[in-house]
């Protein structure tokens, strides 16, 4: 995966550059609002990492630009502010995805890795498999290994979040945003006891497993084994 | 020189000093216009009086010609009064009257004298004159033969009235003076020597002496009630900066700990040679560590920004019977692994503006606690029960545990920041939980309550009113 990192803190910009590398992506770094921009604009990428406050000119109205240009790479975008109102302005000027620092960067990420353009093709897929592990977002139904696994509504939601994101590292917040529409911190670990009721209905009967823990940032829905 | 030049400066000097000019000017149009008034109605009465002995003197003409006119004339003139009476050749030469000398021109031209005229009285001599000539007005008429009969008046009443209105108007201006430079200096200087108190005090406030208060004199006026204002003020400062003093020792003390454990986990794992999986679980619990303080941090700053009061997160129509239903459907799998039963009881309530995120989150926070604390009793199944209802304007959330509950004295405590009772410190939790609650509700202009459940503790989120329109 290409990603364009439009952010001024230098220290920051190349520790996040040297993440995503080791994450096996390829990150170029602009330090302003102007390079950023002619960076974005020229450049095939899959996904920009956008700060809010850049010298020069504003992650925002960059963000406004390349969207009226008809650049449709899908941005997410870095913030001190972090107002739930800051969220929902920079998701308004063209933002897919919105992350407040100080934030971990296991959070940063797998919310790049769910955002990456490659994985919107989904989006039209009806029916999502993963190894035996099959979920028709038509009819509602979920199968392993040719056998129907009942679900709750919700646990229906949660799976097929994860399925969306098979392979990829999935988050507490990002489940929580995601199936429940909240944008906080659960207190406690209230997103695992749902991960864990629906790895049971998941795993249980079967022998392998599919819904694996990522210690420290969160969870992969993934055929074989995990690491 | 100085304490009237400080007095100058008061407030109070300068308003009496823009009363007493705008006094002043009223009192001068005033004055003027009265004696002008006065002049002229005492002018046409003259006037009057002039043409009634003019129309006698003629018909006395009439009667007996230019001699018994004469004879009437010399009877008239010979009584006191302000009358005068002459009659002059037409060359100007005097025949007979009570005037021995005219203002040379006034005899040339019939009728009206145009204005008033100097004469001298019959009698009068010049050379002891030290009055001067009088002024008068007068009426002159040409008779028949060509003789010219005078019939005039003097000034001298009219003129002395006016003497007497200056007169009266200047002293009276002078005692106004004075009576506002008195008034001026004595309420200046007093109010200077409030001012000086209250400028001492502050002082000596502004010096670091935050317990010092401004003087309050017990009459009640102004001063005091703008000292006693100031003081409450001071006494809300001196609290909240206890507040804030108490809060950034907690943040201290609460933020420190997990540094320095996270700083001792880090060095004892680079103490001594370990395994691979040795360093990753002390990295993996370094993460942890780093998470849970940056979760305090968000907390410490949401809560910060809701009672800064700033309106900026968005307000929008809440149900809060879906948000009760979402949070209890959210803790239900965690309340059911620790043993509690969570229950839910909704009812149907209207929609209200406010923040669907906030009042999540906040609801989650206390039923997060409720199954935290009620979980810890043995030996039962614990119970949490959620209830939505409407009590009269208000729509109410309640959160009922049979947990240990909270003292009476610790309830106002526990939703201030960092607070955690002794009994809950071996629990996991920032002691932020509460106080965000709180604040969320104070932000949507409701409040949050703590009430003994017996036993346990009930957490009511009253929501005011919801206004219709919104």
């Amino acid at each position: 995966m290409k990603i364009l990192v439009i952010e001024d803190d230098r220290e920051a910009a190349e520790y996040i550059q040297k993440a995503f590398y080791e994450a096996g992506h390829s990150a170029d770094i602009a330090a302003d609002g102007e390079t950023g921009f002619s960076l974005a604009d020229s450049g095939d990428y899959d996904v920009l990492v956008v700060d809010r406050m850049l010298p020069r000119r504003d992650g925002l109205s960059v963000i406004a630009q390349l969207r009226a240009r008809g650049n449709d790479a899908p941005v997410l975008i870095l913030s001190a502010l972090g107002e739930v109102d800051d969220r929902v302005t920079g998701l308004r000027a063209g933002g897919d995805d919105y992350l407040t620092k100080p934030y971990a960067f296991s959070e940063l990420l797998a919310r790049t890795e769910a955002l990456n353009r490659r994985s919107q093709s989904k989006d039209v897929e009806t029916v999502y498999k993963v190894g035996d592990l099959e979920l028709d977002r038509l009819s509602h139904t979920v199968k392993r290994a040719g056998r129907e696994i009942v679900l709750q509504p919700r646990e229906f939601r949660l799976l097929e979040y994860l399925m969306r994101h098979a392979g990829q590292v999935v988050t507490r917040t990002m489940l929580l945003e995601n199936v429940w529409d909240y944008h906080f911190d659960p207190q406690t670990n209230v997103i695992d006891v749902h991960v864990s009721r629906l790895r049971a209905k998941i795993e249980k009967e079967f022998d392998s497993p599919v819904l694996h823990t990522v210690r420290g940032a969160g969870y992969m829905l993934k055929a074989g084994k995990g690491d | 020189m100085n304490t009237l030049k400080a007095i100058w400066n008061t407030t109070a000097a300068r308003l009496s000093a823009l009363y007493l000019v705008l006094f002043a000017i009223c009192a001068g149009v005033l004055v003027i216009y009265m004696t002008s008034l006065s002049v002229s109605m005492l002018t046409t009465q003259t006037r009057n009086t002039i043409s009634e002995e003019a129309g006698g003197l003629a018909q006395a003409y009439e009667r007996g010609g230019l001699p018994f006119l004469v004879r009437v004339i010399e009877q008239r003139a010979r009584q006191p009064g302000a009358n005068l009476y002459l009659i002059a050749t037409p060359d100007g030469r005097i025949l007979t009257g009570n005037v021995q000398a005219l203002q040379p021109g006034v005899l040339e031209t019939d009728g009206w004298t145009e204005e008033s005229f100097f004469y001298r009285r019959y009698g009068e001599a010049a050379a002891n004159d030290t009055t001067g000539p009088h002024s008068a007005v007068a009426l002159v008429l040409r008779l028949p033969n060509q003789m010219i009969l005078l019939v005039g008046r003097d000034l001298g009443e009219p003129e002395q009235f006016r003497h007497v209105v200056r007169r009266s108007m200047v002293v009276a201006f002078g005692m106004m003076g004075l009576g506002a430079l008195l008034i001026w200096f004595f309420v200046g200087r007093r109010a200077l020597k409030r001012i000086d108190q209250l400028s001492e005090a502050s002082r000596r406030i502004m010096g670091g002496d935050l317990s010092g208060r401004l003087p309050v004199s017990g009459s009640g006026d102004e001063f005091d009630r703008l000292s006693e204002n100031l003081n409450t003020m001071l006494g809300r400062i001196a609290a909240l900066n206890e507040g804030l003093k108490q809060v950034s020792d907690n943040i201290a003390h609460d933020l420190k700990t997990p540094l320095t454990r996270l700083r001792n986990r880090a060095e004892s794992a680079l103490a001594a040679k370990r395994s691979t999986r040795e360093y990753r679980e002390a990295l993996e619990a370094t993460i942890a560590e780093s998470d849970q303080l940056i979760r305090t941090f968000n907390a410490i700053l949401m809560i910060s920004r809701l009672e800064a009061g700033n309106s900026a997160e968005p307000t929008t129509q809440v149900d809060l019977a879906e948000t009760v239903r979402d949070v209890v459907e959210l803790y239900e799998p965690l309340a059911e692994e620790k043993g509690v039963r969570l229950t839910a009881s909704i009812a149907p309530v209207r929609a209200i503006a406010g923040n669907r995120e906030l009042i999540g989150q906040a609801l989650s926070n206390i039923v997060d606690n409720a199954i935290k604390y009620s979980a810890g009793v043995e030996g039962r199944e614990a119970e949490v029960s959620v209830r939505l209802e409407q009590a009269g304007a208000a729509n109410i959330i309640s959160v009922t545990d049979d947990g240990p509950g909270i003292p009476q004295a610790d309830r106002e405590r526990v939703t201030e920041r960092f607070v955690r009772l002794e009994a809950s410190r071996n629990m996991p939790g920032s002691g932020l939980g509460l106080s965000l609650a709180k604040a969320v509700m104070t932000y949507h202009g409701g409040r949050l309550e703590l009430d003994d459940a017996r036993p346990g503790l009930t957490v009511r989120m009253v929501f005011p009113k919801a206004d219709a329109g919104a």
